[in-house]
């Protein structure tokens, strides 16, 4: 750490020595010269009387990145389902791995998971770690952290990616913290420097502002990322990685955590899987108006979904909000109908392939993002989109349908 | 039971901009809150406390000013109050942050519980929780979206999965993050601010910690850094439309085919 050494000296006008300092850090206590808790190191002190003064910037140790190879996948699943951000998220570490000649390695634990990690092979996996235990069947922090220290200490990943799943978010951070090592969450860029260095962009300030944030001297480097921000890799048909069987000590397997049931939640339309995204906003004047929405969603094989003025008035299911505070989501084709466009509600949904915005105001902040940002009242052209869709729209289906 | 509700001071708008030029976040003149997320945390402290008894502590760091985010914690019905407050403390990235955070509590009380927020809403990450957790050597389980119940030695709860709900039972002393909704989180009232206004707020420096090690704090225990940041691009290729709305349902119809969804 960079600090200020003094030199006691005797100096004739003690005084102006103390001016020297903008943020009154120079005090003279008992004859000697003093540096207190207000120094902003801003090093003004050593420029002026350097005889006294001295920068001392000791070198922070730094670590052997060449130590560290590999980078590594968390595969997230709940009973043996893998959650689809792990494969992107391979996609990705494949990517990655290239540029800088390291290996991908997966680590998957649970119970009985020994025949799902072969699929996991087909998307180009170098290496397979599995912790197969009947203590790792429910997610439970302990023993998932034990075994993710394992085989961060057998293998020794410069890179780790985590899914930002409700398990990803919870063990990330946990197994970060056990290394004192950094974590980024919710990264939407990830790249590799030569050196390994991870370059690691966030959205900050409810996506305001982006972050380039890096962990300069310390491993694993640790990001998380959310479901649909990368592309998952194609499967291939004869695999070449291996699986590796991994032990873990029993006292290593203990919880203090005891699951006592899962139930099912009632089945709800997951907006987050769905390919196209019809999105309600404020414009809607009433309850029943939004059907002509359903109606359209119907046509378009898509879902609805709301901002958060329409759920706070109880006319939409919470689980149907996107944005900062809801979901979100990367369809193919997003269309939002009078929805202004709040920075909170943009965040959850501006990584769409395809952005279709309804608006009247011509200066609404949603068309920043959209790709083709439509001046307009959604009462006209909601109705006369329905119809002709209906009209000319169902036909175009038969025919295709026609000429398979 | 003793409970340990973490808080933050948060900018009161997530409306920020970024100079261009100097890269510096141009932050005149916002006004800070209690992070909403943690209202949730002080009610479900608040909720347990009604049915269990229990003391309540409320931790934060940041500078002087965060005191008021304590203060309204007071008027909600917290017991206790400390800041941890030190220059060597500033510019902590999530580990540094989780780290003082946790040699704080040592330093407050023995907590049965401690009750974070979801996340906050300026560093949007939901991490401190977990770390503090990991610092601590308890078990932690984050999105409670239900107690179910508390014993002398336990607390049951229910965790919110994508597709599930599992209910655990969790041994003291544990850590737990919460969901809004958990409880509607009651409102401050000026009966308590009157009757909570001689109340203490200690600040605790470096000084007053466990761990004395300077470089696991502040800036010199952040392992991440900041390179730069910058706005958010905004789409490139963008089309207006505008006129009579035939002619517009006429395009979009038509891009919606090109695009292959009708």
């Amino acid at each position: 750490m960079a600090h200020i050494k003094i030199h006691q000296k005797e100096f004739d006008n003690i005084d102006e020595l103390i001016e020297v300092c903008p943020f009154n850090a120079i005090e003279y206590i008992n004859t000697s010269i003093a540096i207190n808790a207000g120094c902003k190191m801003c090093s003004i002190c050593v420029k002026k009387h350097p005889e006294i003064f001295e920068f001392i910037d000791e070198q922070v140790q730094q670590i052997d990145k060449s130590e560290w190879t590999g980078v590594a996948v968390y595969i997230d699943h709940v009973e043996g389902h893998i959650h689809p951000v792990s494969f992107e998220l391979i996609g990705k570490a494949k990517e990655m791995a290239a540029k800088i000649n390291h290996p991908v390695y997966a680590v998957f634990m649970g119970d009985n998971i020994t025949a799902t990690a072969r699929d996991i092979l087909k998307f180009g996996v170098d290496e397979v770690f599995v912790y197969d235990k009947p203590a790792l069947k429910d997610f439970r922090i302990e023993p998932y952290t034990a075994a993710f220290e394992d085989f961060i200490n057998t293998k020794k990943p410069s890179i780790v990616l985590v899914g930002g799943t409700t398990i990803g978010r919870s063990l990330a951070p946990r197994i970060a913290a056990r290394f004192r090592t950094g974590l980024t969450a919710d990264c939407t860029i990830l790249d590799v420097q030569e050196n390994t260095d991870l370059d690691q962009i966030r959205p900050a300030f409810g996506g305001n502002i982006m972050a380039h944030i890096h962990t300069p001297n310390h491993r694993p480097q640790f990001a998380t990322v959310r479901y649909k921000i990368f592309d998952a890799p194609s499967a291939v048909d004869s695999p070449e990685g291996s699986i590796t069987h991994c032990t873990l000590h029993e006292d290593l397997l203990t919880s203090r955590i005891n699951v006592l049931e899962i139930h099912e939640k009632e089945t709800s339309e997951s907006i987050e899987d769905a390919d196209v995204i019809l999105v309600a906003g404020s414009a809607f004047k009433k309850e029943e108006d939004l059907q002509l929405l359903f109606k359209l969603a119907e046509l378009l094989d898509g879902k609805v979904a709301s901002t958060r003025p329409l759920i706070e008035k109880g006319w939409m299911d919470p689980r149907l909000q996107i944005g900062l505070s809801g979901r979100t989501v990367r369809p193919k084709l997003i269309m939002t109908f009078g929805v202004s466009g709040a920075i909170q509600f943009v965040a959850g949904m501006n990584s769409s392939d395809h952005i279709v915005a309804i608006n009247s105001d011509p200066n609404s902040a949603i068309f920043k993002v959209a790709h083709n940002a439509i001046i307009g009242d959604i009462y006209d052209i909601l109705p006369s989109l329905i119809e002709v869709i209906e009209d000319r729209g169902a036909k175009a289906i038969k025919e295709v349908i026609q000429c398979q | 039971m003793e409970i340990l509700v973490c808080i933050k001071q948060v900018p009161g708008t997530t409306q920020v901009e970024v100079d261009e030029k100097t890269g510096v976040l141009k932050r005149d003149g916002v006004a800070s809150k209690l992070n909403p997320y943690d209202l949730y945390a002080i009610e479900t402290a608040l909720q347990l406390k009604a049915v269990y008894g229990a003391t309540i502590n409320v931790l934060s760091m940041g500078p002087p000013q965060a005191e008021a985010v304590i203060r309204e914690a007071f008027m909600m019905g917290a017991d206790k109050g400390a800041l941890l407050s030190d220059r060597k403390f500033a510019g902590a990235d999530v580990l540094a942050t989780a780290f003082t955070l946790a040699q704080g509590i040592k330093k407050v009380c023995s907590p049965d519980i401690i009750i974070c927020g979801k996340m906050t809403t300026d560093g949007d990450t939901a991490q401190v929780g977990p770390e503090i957790a990991e610092f601590l050597g308890i078990p932690h389980v984050a999105n409670v979206c239900k107690i179910r119940g508390a014993k002398k030695e336990s607390i049951t709860l229910e965790m919110d999965m994508p597709h599930s709900v599992e209910v655990a039972e969790v041994l003291f002393p544990c850590l737990i993050t919460v969901e809004k909704g958990i409880y509607q989180p009651r409102l401050p009232s000026f009966k308590r601010k009157l009757s909570t206004k001689d109340f203490e707020v200690p600040y605790y420096g470096l000084i007053d910690l466990d761990d004395q090690d300077e470089m696991k704090y502040g800036l010199n225990g952040s392992p991440t850094q900041v390179k730069r940041i910058f706005p958010p691009e905004s789409n490139t290729t963008q089309e207006y439309w505008d006129g009579n709305p035939e002619d517009i349902t006429e395009k979009l119809f038509n891009k919606l085919k090109d695009l292959k969804f009708v």
